[in-house]
């Protein structure tokens, strides 16, 4: 059993199919609407989302509920640095809101991972809440209607990249190129990490936490180091939510991120990194497509989720997260 | 005038901790016996208080929205867990909160097509339409000491079929060791569909005792079901004598929190600590499951 093979794609062939996409990517938005550019870059942010949590849920086999609130609080962090009518750079923002949203989730994480199962979703639940709360109801970032936000200047040793120096047409560009770089680095650096000593120990604890535990490893030190890059890495979405739209909401915080989040993982399927990108995709264009035929997005969006999760069940995907260790009747935990 | 201030608080406590039971009392069960995280369970509050709005809309009174409240409740109830949740048992946590999810969007766009996305108010019946007078100066809306009234009658009832009638015992031993009950031949459907019909009963009713307090609004249901996730683990899973202690510490310290957390507004620090005064509630809950994983009020149903 090649169990690292699960989280790539299958050998040469899947590599190249990958680059492939992200030249057809990077060549395409000339020859689309702006409109377009705009979606296609809002999907690459659900993207790295999802990447971030799969790191977690198809890495360790950790479902949380909190992960949206990483990628919200770094969106806010370049809210606090970058208020509008004073933009920094790029080069300032994106590192300070990865450290943020990792060390955050670092503390939530160092709390929440000594429960498991259905008290695991719930502690992270709650955390989110708590994150969400900040947001929603004190004054510290616009409260509950959200605020504007300068984006950050994109801007790298001397070189400075202005959207306002582009025809009208083509002001989405840098937001997606950026966007586009960013997810290429995501999914390099995930790809890495899963395949690493590092990936291979957190395989091992999804699929026998005890076995891993006796075998000397301390898995709580590799679940919490796990839980916190996937934080750093929401964290880089999250800014570049702010970077691409110049707005935050407590929305982006709430729990509803997070099921998104995971919703992707599910369609795109649980058992690899280009899964978490294929579903963020997907997500992105059904929610698109729901938009524009029927005017209900969030009906369309529930009646698929509900047809995902019941035909799932005969494998379309094939592959199945962990064994449900709490799964039954009154599985509670001490 | 303190004094009164701080009754009315409590007595707002009081009546929001029982609806909190109300509420959390069906997802420990359905939890409990179950296994089911059902994060749909604040909709079943947002269709109870709809119901509540729409009955008293169409019929003019509020009086009939009780007991269609109940039907309706029991019938959704029945026929979610016959047609959906029944084939979720033994799935992954991660597919029943995808299904529960996906459920919550259905819902609240069939609110959005139905009633439509603006708050309204839902008028209290007319013969609860005063105030009690309690001390000189103080007294208390009529409606919402029947509310604690209806509460205390449905938990009352709830704890009688759980302790004293032979339905209950099998729930309770389904909750405790569910072998035993598929030895005994005892058609465990049965008691599936129940248990899911009763808890999805009571969230309803629950939103339609609600609903001339908070008024109607999109995503009502969502706060309430966080809320009562904390009571629910704070109580201990599957109990619902846990829940019930743990819905009113919850209720009073969430109402308390909310009311004189404003006071330190403007003090050093102020607004921190009125933030984390609405939050008591959440970092209670982390407490508890770092400090008394199996929740502050021990014991199952």
């Amino acid at each position: 059993m090649s169990e690292p093979a699960r989280m790539l794609p299958q050998g040469k062939a899947g590599w190249a199919l990958l680059a492939a996409i992200a030249v057809v990517l990077a060549l395409l938005p000339p020859y689309v609407p702006s409109y377009y550019v705009g979606l296609i870059t809002l999907a690459m942010i659900g993207a790295m989302l999802a990447l971030s949590l799969h790191l977690l849920v198809g890495g360790v086999g950790l479902v949380s509920l909190g992960h949206g609130a990483f990628y919200g609080l770094a969106a806010y962090v370049v809210f606090l640095m970058s208020p509008e009518g004073s933009p920094k750079p790029i080069w300032l923002t994106l590192p300070a809101a990865m450290l943020v949203s990792g060390t955050v989730a670092f503390v939530v994480g160092g709390l929440s991972l000594r429960t498991k199962g259905f008290f695991f979703l719930m502690v992270t639940l709650a955390f989110g809440q708590m994150i969400f709360f900040v947001f929603h109801d004190t004054k510290l970032g616009g409260g509950t209607d959200g605020a504007y936000l300068a984006k950050p200047i994109i801007s790298a040793f001397g070189a400075t990249l202005d959207p306002r120096s582009f025809p009208r047409s083509q002001r989405g560009f840098p937001a997606y190129y950026v966007a586009l770089v960013q997810l290429i680095l995501t999914y390099l650096a995930l790809a890495w990490l899963l395949r690493s000593m590092f990936g291979r120990v957190l395989e091992g604890i999804r699929v026998n936490e005890h076995r891993m535990e006796a075998m000397g490893f301390s898995v709580m030190r590799y679940k919490l180091a796990a839980f916190t890059l996937a934080g750093a890495f929401a964290g880089a979405a999250g800014h570049m939510w702010a970077l691409h739209s110049g707005f935050v909401n407590p929305e982006l915080v709430s729990w509803h991120k997070s099921a998104e989040a995971l919703l992707m993982i599910l369609i795109g399927g649980i058992g690899s990194l280009a899964g978490a990108v294929l579903g963020a995709f997907a997500f992105t264009a059904l929610g698109e497509i729901a938009q524009q035929v029927t005017e209900r997005k969030l009906l369309a969006e529930g009646v698929v989720i509900l047809v995902a999760v019941l035909l799932l069940r005969n494998g379309l995907m094939g592959i199945r997260l962990g064994r449900g260790k709490t799964k039954g009747p009154g599985g509670g935990h001490g | 005038m303190i004094l009164a201030g701080l009754l009315s608080q409590l007595l707002n406590g009081l009546q929001y901790g029982l609806l909190l039971f109300l509420i959390s009392s069906g997802l420990t069960l359905i939890f409990g016996v179950l296994g089911v995280i059902n994060l749909a369970h604040g909709s079943m509050f947002m269709i109870g208080a709809y119901i509540a709005f729409l009955v008293a809309k169409s019929l003019g009174s509020l009086w009939f929205a009780l007991p269609v409240a109940i039907l309706a409740g029991v019938a959704l109830g029945a026929l979610l867990e016959r047609v959906l949740f029944r084939h979720f048992y033994n799935r992954e946590h991660l597919d029943q909160v995808l299904l529960t999810f996906a459920l919550i969007l259905i819902f609240e766009e069939m609110r959005s097509i139905i009633v439509g996305n603006d708050f309204h108010s839902v008028p209290v019946p007319a013969a609860l339409d005063f105030s009690v007078p309690i001390t000189n100066g103080f007294s208390y809306a009529a409606y919402r000491f029947a509310v604690i009234a209806a509460c205390l009658v449905l938990a009352g009832a709830l704890f009688w079929w759980i302790e004293r009638t032979k339905t209950g015992a099998i729930i309770r031993a389904a909750a405790e060791k569910p072998e035993v009950v598929d030895i005994l031949g005892i058609d465990a459907r049965t008691v599936h569909m129940t248990v899911f019909a009763v808890g999805t009963a009571l969230a309803v009713t629950a939103g339609a005792l609600a609903a001339p307090l908070t008024s109607v609004y999109p995503n009502m249901g969502d706060s309430m079901l966080i809320i009562s996730f904390v009571v629910v683990v704070i109580g201990g899973l599957g109990s619902v004598s846990g829940a019930f202690w743990s819905a009113l510490l919850i209720g009073m310290i969430d109402t308390l929190g909310k009311a004189y957390g404003q006071l330190f507004v403007g003090s050093a620090f102020g607004n921190t600590l009125a933030a984390l005064a609405a939050m008591s509630v959440y970092i209670l809950m982390v407490a508890v499951l770092l400090f008394r994983p199996r929740g502050l009020f021990g014991g199952r149903a």
